[in-house]
């Protein structure tokens, strides 16, 4: 107790001291995490950078003992290229991707400003049973959807695709508008009515400029669910329709054991969205801490 | 020409009955401030006015015309909101373009509209801006600007001066009074501030729980308080409330006995209440006077001095008094004190909290803001 307070006394002088050692320690916890995430990135990354380091080996290496030292070839690209016209997918999956996101925008826009802004008593439900929908395994609903695009000629389209994966992100749509709209402050919608404005000019003129950021995160989020989907674009599409998804899914069964061009291919089909990604990153991570730093 | 006109304006959310059954007059180039605690439902009165909210009941008429069912920008009214609620991502001359822009007005047109209206608040050199990059002042500027733009018959004001630091909000409470006749319009203001509602209004209307209290003019409300609440709420400091008893009335007034045992006359008609017995005393605290003869004695608590005066607080019984003295008095805390009250400024109020009528009208209970003006300008009127 004694030599405690002794302590506190010798250093209280030695201020400048102190606060050096808190400083390192600092600057120490900031390197341990610094350490911490680099190393969880790459354990996450770990897989796509094998991946795409696979694309770029001959198929005996591909097998042979994990080795980073290998020297590099184009020829499974080439290969790949020249068995399935990947600009054809490429080209369902923008379509597709962009098409449906438009869609879902278009719709959850007005369901989202009602839901924001003249909400009732069963909102709060409205929004959960929404949501809840998305709990449901797809494979569920596989067999009354797949006889209902039989029926109506949608089977292998894109507007099949369009219809599907807009119903499949609408509710994540919804509620990520809900939120960002809710956030936006009542007064200025209440001064454009003041001013004149309808409720289309009230969401042309103010409400949209003023949560762009957020609509476009939510914009961006479906696009890339839209990209990455499987399950449907497996089970709906064989040929005309089919995106990425189902081209990747093509060099997997027939070719299992020839990983180098599987590799390639998975390659292909992700560099789009990954640098789609890339690009938008800080546009997304705006969009989604939108309400919190405000 | 715009007058306004409420009849028994109703207002329910669900159960909760918000305004329960409002009637007002509002004459033209009157500056109305609505006025009372908060949640007493002034701002849902004044956002019905506008358009925002609907009325459950009642009849809004504007010029004589009904207005419940024409929608907020027909109404013929511009309102300033609290929060101001500017257009963000607009310019201020954008924010201020906005509603002729929607009715399609031309880029000239408006642009000269606008410069008009940045004159009379000396927005010019900020029209480039956006409202980010604009002081609080000048936001609230840009937001009035906004209204004048419209040309409105009625401007409605929302607490806007309650986001100002107290200097700016003396500043803006002159220009906003200047504005009232420069632009000669009618204005209604909603405020929680008496102050405000002194200085600004020519009629002030007292509203709790949903029901007008009192509507008069602010000299009117200070000398002639309806009941109790209108008597504490008017006036800063609060009025005193002292339980005397009532001895005897006659023509000269009401005699009453004041805590210490003294008996004081004070010229207030006691025929309507009859049973005599327990009434409170209202005196303001700038009426309260020290006197060593004074009839009634309590204890210094705390003493505020100001300079040019000094607020004692004393405790008399259960009852912390207020009394408003010179700056100069030489009472430290603790000291006993000693003080009578000016009879003639004198409130009584019954056990319902209703006041006393005065036998005489206070000279200046009428008196509207414009009739401070010197008489050669009120030549004519």
């Amino acid at each position: 107790m004694t030599t405690a307070k002794n302590q506190t006394v010798a250093r209280a002088p030695a201020a400048p001291a102190t606060r050096s050692a808190l400083a390192s320690a600092l600057l120490n916890r900031r390197l341990w995490l610094g350490v911490l995430g680099w190393t969880l990135a790459l354990v996450i990354f770990f897989p796509i950078f094998w991946m795409i380091v696979t694309g770029f080996k001959t198929e005996a290496e591909a097998i042979a003992d994990p080795s980073l030292i290998f020297s590099p070839t184009l020829e499974n690209y080439a290969e790949v290229q020249s068995r399935a016209g990947y600009a054809k997918f490429a080209l369902n999956s923008v379509v597709v991707a962009f098409g449906s996101t438009l869609l879902a925008l278009l719709i959850a826009i007005p369901a989202a400003y009602s839901m924001a802004f003249l909400p009732t008593k069963r909102t709060k439900g409205t929004l959960l049973w929404m949501l809840s929908t998305k709990m449901l395994p797809p494979v569920g609903v596989l067999v009354p959807i797949y006889l209902l695009f039989r029926d109506t000629g949608l089977l292998d389209t894109r507007t099949g695709l369009v219809i599907v994966y807009t119903l499949m992100n609408l509710p994540i749509v919804v509620w990520m508008l809900y939120t960002f709209f809710k956030d936006m402050p009542k007064d200025i919608l209440e001064a454009g009515r003041m001013d004149g404005a309808g409720t289309l000019q009230e969401v042309i003129y103010l409400l949209l400029p003023l949560t762009l950021p957020g609509i476009a995160s939510t914009g961006l989020l479906a696009v890339i669910l839209s990209w990455n989907e499987a399950f449907w674009s497996l089970n709906l599409t064989s040929s005309q329709a089919a995106p990425l998804t189902a081209y990747i899914a093509s060099f997997s069964s027939p070719e299992g054991l020839f990983w180098a061009k599987l590799s390639a291919a998975s390659t292909m089909a992700i560099a789009p969205i990954l640098i789609f990604g890339w690009l938008t990153q800080k546009q997304m991570v705006r969009g989604l801490t939108f309400g919190a730093v405000k | 020409m715009a007058t306004l006109e409420l009849k028994q304006i109703t207002k329910s959310f669900d159960d909760t009955h918000v305004i329960k059954g409002v009637d007002l007059e509002v004459n033209d180039r009157e500056f109305v401030v609505f006025v009372g605690p908060s949640g007493c439902g002034k701002s849902t009165l004044m956002r019905m006015i506008a358009g925002l909210e609907s009325a459950t009941s009642g009849d809004i008429l504007i010029d004589g015309q009904r207005m419940n069912e024409v929608g907020p920008a027909d109404r013929g009214l511009a309102m300033v909101f609290q929060s101001y609620a500017l257009y963000p991502h607009m310019t201020v001359e954008d924010n201020m373009g906005f509603s002729m822009r929607l009715a399609g007005v031309s880029k000239d047109k408006r642009r000269e509209k606008v410069l008009e209206a940045a004159k009379i608040l000396q927005l010019e050199p900020l029209l480039d801006r956006k409202p980010k990059a604009l002081s609080g002042g000048q936001r609230q500027r840009v937001a009035i600007g906004r209204a004048i733009v419209r040309n409105p018959s009625i401007f409605l004001f929302d607490e806007p001066l309650s986001n100002l630091d107290a200097a700016l909000r003396v500043q803006m409470r002159i220009e906003l009074a200047r504005l009232h006749e420069e632009l000669d319009a009618t204005m209604i203001y909603v405020t929680h501030d008496q102050i405000e509602a002194m200085t600004m209004a020519d009629k002030i209307v007292v509203l709790q729980g949903g029901e007008v209290e009192q509507v008069g003019s602010p000299m009117g409300l200070y000398h002639h308080p309806r009941n109790r609440f209108v008597a504490g709420f008017i006036g800063s400091p609060k009025m005193n409330f002292i339980a005397v008893e009532q001895v005897s009335s006659d023509a000269e007034g009401v005699t009453i006995k004041l805590p210490g045992g003294e008996t004081r006359q004070v010229p207030i008609d006691g025929s309507g209440h009859a049973g005599g017995g327990a009434l409170e005393l209202g005196v303001r605290p700038e009426h309260l006077v020290l006197d060593e003869q004074g009839p009634m004695e309590g204890r210094i608590q705390v003493l505020e001095r100001l300079g040019g005066q000094t607020s004692l607080y004393v405790q008399m019984g259960d009852s912390l008094l207020t009394i408003m003295a010179d700056g100069d008095v030489a009472y430290r805390v603790n000291d006993s004190v000693r003080f009578g009250f000016s009879s003639d400024r004198a409130h009584l109020f019954d056990a319902e909290g209703l006041s006393l009528p005065k036998l005489h009208r206070h000279p200046l209970a009428g008196l509207r803001r414009q009739d401070n003006r010197a008489p050669s300008d009120t030549v004519g009127q």
